[in-house]
């Protein structure tokens, strides 16, 4: 199939507060992966965390929000991402087609929640954030900074959804319910994630190494990234140009635990056998995968089995786990690297899986290493989250 | 392209709604601001030693799914696709009190576990080992209906032929308390509540859970079609009519088609204006039914409405118990839902026999 077109993206990650910055950090090995500096934690000196390091306040004038706003991080950096995205695409008449927003998260306004949790009933200053806490609440703020009035939905499904998001949005343009969609998710950092991670013993005290023998677990982070997704109607009567399309997308379920993977990776597995089977490509098409890659034992371990059960005899292409650079950023993790996605095939490159030293000893995987060029057709990325969620999306060359 | 049938229903609400027609034991009560779900058999449906360990929004939602999925004479779906606006919130508020209390230490990550909110779809994808497609969606009072749409998406281009959709949502102490501060729950002065004359602002809160086996087939348990759901974010005061005479002229239909319309009236006098507008002139003619009064308020509560809708195609009654005005038709075919929340997320339901 031709796949659904992208005209426009907006990131803001630990790696850069726009789609070049971020490309830029990408190909000089600049990590964004430090100390945690914007929420008091007793684990500060003992995480590391792929921070945005700009304060509420910084986020907040950059907005130019009024003081008595009720924005959640969450709410702000999703709400710079998409405004990039939107300009981006030269979107000027927001509502002039059928427009919708689907957005994602899994912490939503949490991080305003856990600061006045208690205080609440003794400041009526503070009662305002009170409605912010739901996850719908960030994506209406979104929504009204872009003043979109039409279809505005949320998916939350932890750490792939916000590859759900850009897949109905996909849909949604395929079945002709919308002409154009803002797909994506935002996740900011939280005492609530941060300290529930810890609790599953799953975050790694020194730097995240996917897919290597030694990896101890996964750095936190913080980002939101947005994607313009238009019908072939408007690409071609406004003559917009096409960064790349979404081609394939699947979903499927692990059926296994509430949070850990099955070992050979049946739901991820599944979700990337659906993809192929939407795009019509081959896996030996694939010139590049953006692994999810975490730096879990569990994860990687799942993952990498799914890889070689799709490949089977086949040589597993060029991959690389981005999140040595960014750190797992939860709902905004398939955005993000939907954005570094659309990179890679824009500027023919395979992004360096940092850290990796010595091979799983479970199976033959090597990730790609350092900067690779070479022409790249078809991208497929990995999400998977809690609840035995995995999806997979290809994106491919125009 | 596929049509979508409602093949089977289950719904655990604050009102007796499982073992019962319809709503021969249902009661109003207007002298509580906070409505809690009448509970099932748990045992009857889940292992004594996961009850225990189990949210209450995923027992309902596990208990609900299963009456679903026995009603439609189902042993497994394609799909599950939830709808919730604060998912497991009693499992967020505990951990994040532990956070809070015990400065970061000494957690368990049970409740964390738990807190995430597709807990509900994965849960019952667990228990039925369903592997297909599951999408949870969490955007207020349209949660449930986005969770349709995309079921109706699914079942139209072949993409599944069974599909367990719903809307699931509990009522936590510490967030009720917090409701009540910003208002979103009505002051206890206020009582008694009265929703079809909202004389205070903030709504009575109900909680529950309401699944659906939707197909690609019509059957004997066959209760309706779903003829088309749309989601509107933003309408102004004014715009609702025209949104919802389009709504409607897209499905070759009129006002005067429905033989009924279901009203998502919540006695918030603040935003009651929505409904009355339409209550009083658009649909005078037409017989208007209401179920907050029943269900409580909550953000998937929608779900309970769609359950009673069915219901009424189903048995071509209305009970007196939830009728808004005293007009009736000789049948009950085609029934419109419409529901939104303080001015923004709108939803419009069409089912047909």
């Amino acid at each position: 199939m031709k796949g659904v077109a992208i005209t426009g993206m907006g990131i803001i990650s630990s790696i850069g507060n726009s789609v070049e910055e971020n490309y830029i950090s990408l190909i000089e090995n600049k990590i964004g992966i430090s100390r945690i500096e914007n929420i008091p934690t007793v684990h500060a000196d003992v995480i590391k965390v792929g921070e945005i390091k700009k304060t509420n306040e910084e986020l907040v004038s950059e907005l130019h929000l009024p003081e008595s706003n009720n924005f959640s991080r969450t709410a702000m950096i999703g709400a710079i991402a998409a405004k990039q995205a939107v300009e981006n695409a030269g979107i000027t008449s927001i509502n002039e087609f059928r427009t919708g927003l689907i957005s994602a998260t899994s912490v939503g306004g949490m991080d305003m929640t856990e600061t006045h949790y208690y205080d609440y009933f003794e400041n009526p200053d503070l009662v305002k954030y009170i409605s912010c806490h739901d996850g719908g609440d960030v994506a209406q703020k979104i929504a009204e900074e872009l003043g979109l009035k039409g279809m505005v939905t949320t998916i939350s499904t932890a750490c792939s959804s916000a590859a759900n998001s850009i897949m109905l949005g996909a849909r949604l343009i395929k079945t002709g319910k919308l002409d154009r969609v803002i797909v994506g998710g935002t996740d900011a950092l939280a005492k609530f994630t941060i300290n529930g991670f810890k609790t599953l013993m799953i975050l790694s005290d020194d730097y995240n190494k996917p897919f290597d023998n030694t990896r101890k677990g996964l750095n936190l982070g913080e980002a939101a990234a947005f994607l313009v997704l238009e019908s072939d109607e408007i690409v071609a009567k406004q003559n917009k140009k096409v960064l790349a399309r979404v081609s394939g997308y699947g979903n499927a379920n692990d059926a296994f635990h509430q949070t850990a993977s099955s070992e050979n990776g049946d739901g991820a597995y599944l979700a990337m056998k659906k993809a192929f089977e939407v795009s019509g490509l081959r896996p030996s098409e694939i010139d590049y995968i953006n692994v999810h890659g975490t730096a879990t034992p569990n994860n990687d371990l799942s993952e990498g089995r799914a890889l070689l059960r799709i490949y089977k005899d086949e040589k597993v292409p060029d991959f690389s786990s981005t999140k040595p650079f960014t750190g797992h950023t939860l709902a905004a993790a398939a955005a993000i690297e939907a954005v570094y996605s659309v990179l890679a095939i824009q500027n023919s490159v395979v992004y360096p899986n940092l850290n990796f030293e010595v091979p799983m000893e479970e199976f033959e995987l090597e990730p790609q290493k350092t900067l690779k060029m070479k022409n790249i057709e078809h991208v497929l990325s990995n999400s998977f989250g809690f609840g035995g969620n995995c999806s997979t999306l290809i994106f491919s060359k125009n | 392209m596929k049509k979508t049938y409602i093949n089977g229903v289950g719904c655990i609400s604050t009102q007796k709604t499982f073992d019962t027609v319809f709503f021969e034991e249902a009661i109003v009560n207007t002298t509580e601001n906070v409505l809690a779900v009448v509970a099932p058999v748990y045992k009857d449906y889940i292992s004594p030693a996961a009850i225990r360990r189990m949210a209450k929004g995923v027992k309902n939602g596990i208990v609900a799914s299963a009456l679903a999925m026995k009603d439609a004479n189902v042993e497994n779906v394609d799909a599950i696709i939830t709808g919730t606006g604060l998912g497991c919130i009693e499992d967020s508020e505990k951990f994040l009190k532990n956070i809070l209390d015990n400065n970061e230490e000494f957690l368990t990550p049970t409740s964390f576990i738990q807190s995430t909110h597709n807990t509900v779809g994965a849960q019952i994808a667990l228990s039925l080992q369903c592997k297909g497609y599951n999408f949870t969606y969490v955007n207020g009072a349209v949660s449930f209906e986005s969770a349709l749409l995309d079921a109706k998406m699914q079942i139209e281009e072949a993409e599944a032929n069974s599909i367990l959709v719903g809307g699931v949502d509990e009522n936590g102490e510490y967030t009720v308390s917090l409701f009540k501060l910003a208002g979103r729950i009505k002051n206890e002065n206020d009582l008694p509540s009265n929703v079809l004359n909202a004389n205070s602002t903030g709504a009575v809160y109900g909680e529950g859970a309401s699944f659906f086996v939707l197909e690609n087939e019509r059957k004997e348990s066959t209760y309706a079609e779903i003829l088309d759901v749309e989601i509107i974010n933003t309408l102004g005061k004014n715009e609702v009519e025209t949104a919802l005479v389009s709504f409607l002229k897209t499905n070759n239909l009129q006002i005067s088609d429905l033989d009924a319309v279901v009203l998502g009236l919540d006695g918030n006098a603040a935003s009651d204006f929505y409904y009355k507008n339409l209550s009083e002139n658009t649909f005078a003619q037409t017989p208007q039914v209401y179920y907050k009064h029943l269900s409580g308020a909550y953000d998937t509560a929608s779900a309970f409405a769609l359950w009673m809708a069915s219901k009424i195609i189903k048995t071509q009654e209305i009970p007196e118990i939830i009728k808004v005005n005293s007009v009736s038709k000789p049948s009950y075919n085609t029934i419109l839902l419409y529901n939104q929340s303080n001015g923004k997320n709108h939803s419009f339901t069409l089912l047909s026999k």
